[in-house]
């Protein structure tokens, strides 16, 4: 026994002395290895398959790896010729012809047809794959009766190739933001020798997307992918446009702990982070304010009511609540992160359109509104109680809003966190009074945020229902110009925010932190940033 | 000794198996939100596929009755949430990754674990001892959310010699194993010591001396044997616990082990996942436990009559 254990006591030191070593010599992943750009890309993605992803992260991947129809602009976002060198719009706005660029190949090596993009509409609407963004395909001619199994045949569908080149696109109405939602992953192409290759049309979960399969059409193709470790797209030598991208290889690190990510970027192991937090905001602005970003982003922050329960039912009590919250104190010294506060529901300027209501801070009206409900000192509000998911930043903003609904009001709201499913599944069954939600916007129009708040929409949490609020949502989709759109969603948007069911508290900002080295990176405020346009500059 | 392991199988693994994948399968589902729900609403026929697609749609027993006979069969389904993924293939890339860091922050946790533990027993109630239980005693208060990022702080930001986080190169080892091991390793240091004082003062470490065997032979020869008997019950979940990954070492230094994919696959409510990695790590620990017992048969004659 002796003898043994002293030389394995021997081994395990030689062991760890020379592990001790070999990390000392071994090179740190400090420097940049040349035009790659590494990403913080917070967590695993669910898959790669475009029909199925859900998630940002998993969009941040997708994208390099397959082209839509057009490409966002970088600057501006407005639509670029990506798969479709050229599209004609037909007079009643309703038909959609694109041309497909000649030079356009697969990875693989076969030409990108009309019939691909056919076979890719169908599959995403296809009922069996289960695709939850099916819905932004709804604005085709028969798209949602195909996708709710009323309709099985794909033919009265409108789509449609009459050649090899040529793909014509049939909209129920005119759809003015038609086009930006082609940039959207739903919208994507997939390789249907590929897909069929490993299992029917609409199955899902096949193995297509494993490195050794994927096909793409984009400027970039999977080269590796290790569960929570990397995923490294490599640009794509038969890429229409290999010419243009600057970027060798994109790799993406699936960190989920923003300190572990802020601390990556530190010592340089990263280019780029998803986010930056929020403690470390103020340091950064101190220390290293050209490392931090803080972009505008197309999204609100809101609370919603519980229409429904008493004392909510009533919307003078709504408006009071709404009308006690100082938006400008509580961007400024809670969270700290450039935002803005919402005095109305959709982000100002979103598209052009900015709503004419807005809804301010006024104590004394708000105190007037809560006498006209009958609720005063002797008679109070009953009990009201706020519910967020667990996260430090919601808990500070409703920690904010309790001490200003109690200092302004003498209203008691009690704070109550769920873990984020239990949450949902509280939402959903609309057990609550107060509750905490986001929304960031499907594509660059108004109509994203307000659509969803029309009798019955499945983003409606609140129990909220308003006739003449549903009619002008109904006839902004049906106006013939612009203006009247927008003023059809201006009037809307009133309506909205004097009934309050919903309570914008702000817009929010994307924080997050990159290297001055990485350029060709533009501010925008749907976060898109084409990586055919980026570069890293050597120091 | 065959028969008893026999008798540990039938009578022990199998049944405890069942009952943990039982009580799972039914917790899981007790829980509010299920793995389809999301922020942005779901179309309820959209719901329906995918429930219809992973079988959700049939009654409990059925789904429960196809779970134990796929498992039986090694199939453990394919993940809810990572699409394109089998539960087996992610607890087997997972475990390949815990089941590094776990030895190497074994080792650590044994080479200082017993060097502590016999020091402070030979030099017991003297300053070496205090030295050595005070390093212990911190090391088991500290926890590895603190100390990993203190050693960070230290080794990666400061000092420059690692990387913060990742799983690449040899380098990447050293501290989340530091880390996850040194908190094994005051644990052992304390059982080793408790083990080792009593073996000190038995007869027969006395007649060793007596019979001019050199003081360290003493040590390793004789008094370790039975001196390291507790450190050796403990290491069976220890060992289990190591190498079935840590959430919190592996989250601060993003490391791609089971320990993540474990705790996000409940916030995922990916019923699938949830059920493999705790039978997964059930079954290690039941195996681990018992080749305890069968370690101490060999190394203690006594517990021998009870296994035979």
């Amino acid at each position: 026994m002796a003898p043994m254990l002293k030389s394995t006591f021997a081994a395990m030191i030689g062991v760890a002395l020379a592990l001790a070593l070999s990390g000392c010599q071994q090179k740190k992943e400090a420097e940049n290895p040349g035009r790659i750009l590494r990403y913080g890309n917070q967590i695993e993605p669910q898959d790669l398959d475009p029909h199925i992803i859900t998630g940002i992260p998993e969009y941040h991947i997708v994208s390099g790896l397959l082209e839509g129809l057009v490409n966002p602009d970088p600057v501006d976002l407005h639509p670029l010729p990506g798969m479709a060198e050229a599209w004609d719009i037909s007079a009643d706005r309703c038909t959609y012809t694109f041309h497909l660029r000649p030079a356009a190949l697969w990875s693989s090596g076969d030409t990108v047809t009309a019939a691909d993009f056919v076979f890719s509409i169908r599959r995403i609407l296809s009922p069996r794959l289960g695709a939850e963004y099916a819905y932004m395909l709804y604005c085709v001619k028969n798209g949602r009766r195909f996708n709710k199994g009323e309709l099985t045949d794909f033919s009265q569908v409108g789509v449609r190739a009459p050649d090899a080149r040529t793909l014509v696109i049939t909209l129920t109405q005119p759809t003015p933001y038609f086009l930006a939602l082609l940039s959207h992953h739903s919208w994507f192409p997939v390789h249907p020798k590929t897909i069929l290759k490993f299992g029917p049309l609409d199955a899902r979960g096949t193995a297509w997307t494993r490195p050794e399969n994927f096909v793409g059409n984009g400027p970039f193709t999977l080269a590796k992918w290790e569960l929570n470790k990397i995923i490294e797209i490599r640009k794509n030598p038969r890429y229409w446009d290999a010419a243009a991208v600057r970027l060798q290889a994109v790799r993406f690190y699936p960190i989920e702990n923003m300190q572990t990510e802020e601390r990556a970027f530190r010592t340089g192991q990263l280019d780029l982070t998803t986010n930056v937090p929020l403690e470390k905001i103020d340091w950064y602005k101190q220390h290293d304010p050209q490392l931090l970003k803080i972009d505008p982003y197309l999204g609100t922050y809101y609370y919603l009511f519980n229409v429904n329960k008493p004392p909510l039912n009533d919307k003078r009590v709504r408006r009071a609540l709404a009308l006690a919250v100082d938006r400008e104190s509580l961007v400024k010294y809670v969270l700290k992160g450039g935002q803005a506060p919402a005095i109305c529901f959709t982000p100002p300027n979103t598209a052009g359109y900015t709503s004419a209501a807005t809804i301010g801070f006024d104590t004394l009206e708000a105190r007037r509104l809560l006498a006209e409900a009958g609720y005063n000192a002797q008679h109070p509000l009953p009990a009201i109680s706020l519910l967020y998911n667990t996260l430090q930043t919601h808990h500070e903003v409703a920690q904010a809003l309790q001490q200003m609904w109690r200092t302004y009001l003498g209203v008691s709201v009690t704070l109550v966190n769920q873990e984020w499913k239990v949450y949902l599944a509280s939402t959903q069954e609309r057990s609550y009074d107060i509750a905490r939600m986001g929304w960031i916007g499907d594509y660059n129009d108004p109509n994203t945020f307000l659509d969803m708040w029309i009798t019955g929409g499945g983003n409606n949490r609140t129990g909220w229902s308003n006739r003449a609020y549903d009619s002008l949502i109904a006839a902004a989709a049906a106006a013939s110009s612009q203006q009247e759109r927008y003023r059809c969603f201006s009037r809307a948007e009133t309506i909205l925010l004097d009934e309050m069911p919903v309570l914008p508290i702000y817009f929010y900002t994307n924080g997050y932190l990159m290297q001055p080295q990485v350029k060709g990176w533009y501010p925008n405020i749907l976060n898109l940033h084409p990586y055919k346009f980026m570069w890293i500059e050597k120091k | 000794m065959l028969k008893f392991v026999l008798k540990r199988l039938f009578f022990e693994t199998i049944p405890s198996l069942f009952v943990i994948a039982t009580l799972t399968f039914f917790l899981i589902r007790l829980a509010p939100g299920g793995p389809f729900s999301a922020e942005k609403n779901v179309a309820p026929e959209i719901i329906a596929q995918l429930k219809a697609h992973y079988g959700l749609d049939k009654p409990l027993a059925a789904q429960y009755g196809n779970y134990l006979l796929n498992a039986l069969r090694g199939d453990l389904g394919p993940s809810f949430r990572y699409v394109n993924s089998s539960v087996t293939g992610l607890i087997r890339q997972g475990f390949a990754v815990s089941l590094e860091l776990g030895l190497w922050s074994l080792l650590i946790a044994l080479l200082c674990g017993i060097t502590l533990g016999v020091l402070a027993a030979l030099n017991h109630n003297r300053a070496a001892d205090w030295v050595a239980m005070i390093i212990a005693t911190t090391g088991i208060c500290i926890p590895t959310f603190v100390l990993g990022p203190l050693l960070v702080l230290v080794f990666a930001l400061n000092l420059g010699l690692v990387n913060v986080s990742g799983w690449n190169n040899a380098g990447d080892r050293i501290l989340p194993s530091l880390t996850l091991g040194l908190a094994y390793c005051a644990y052992i240091a304390r059982l080793t010591r408790g083990g080792m004082l009593d073996i000190l003062s038995q007869d027969f470490i006395r007649t060793a001396h007596a019979k001019g065997v050199h003081p360290f032979m003493v040590i390793v020869r004789h008094a370790l044997k039975g001196g390291l008997l507790s450190t050796i019950s403990f290491l069976g979940p220890a060992i289990a616990g190591l190498i079935t990954g840590s959430f919190i070492v592996e989250t601060i230094f993003n490391i791609p082990g089971l320990g993540r994919l474990f705790v996000t696959a409940a916030f995922n409510r990916d019923y699938t996942l949830i059920m493999g990695t705790v039978l997964f790590y059930a079954f290690l620990i039941i195996v681990f436990n018992t080749a305890v017992d069968i370690l101490q048969a060999l190394l203690n004659p006594k517990m021998r009559v009870t296994i035979g």
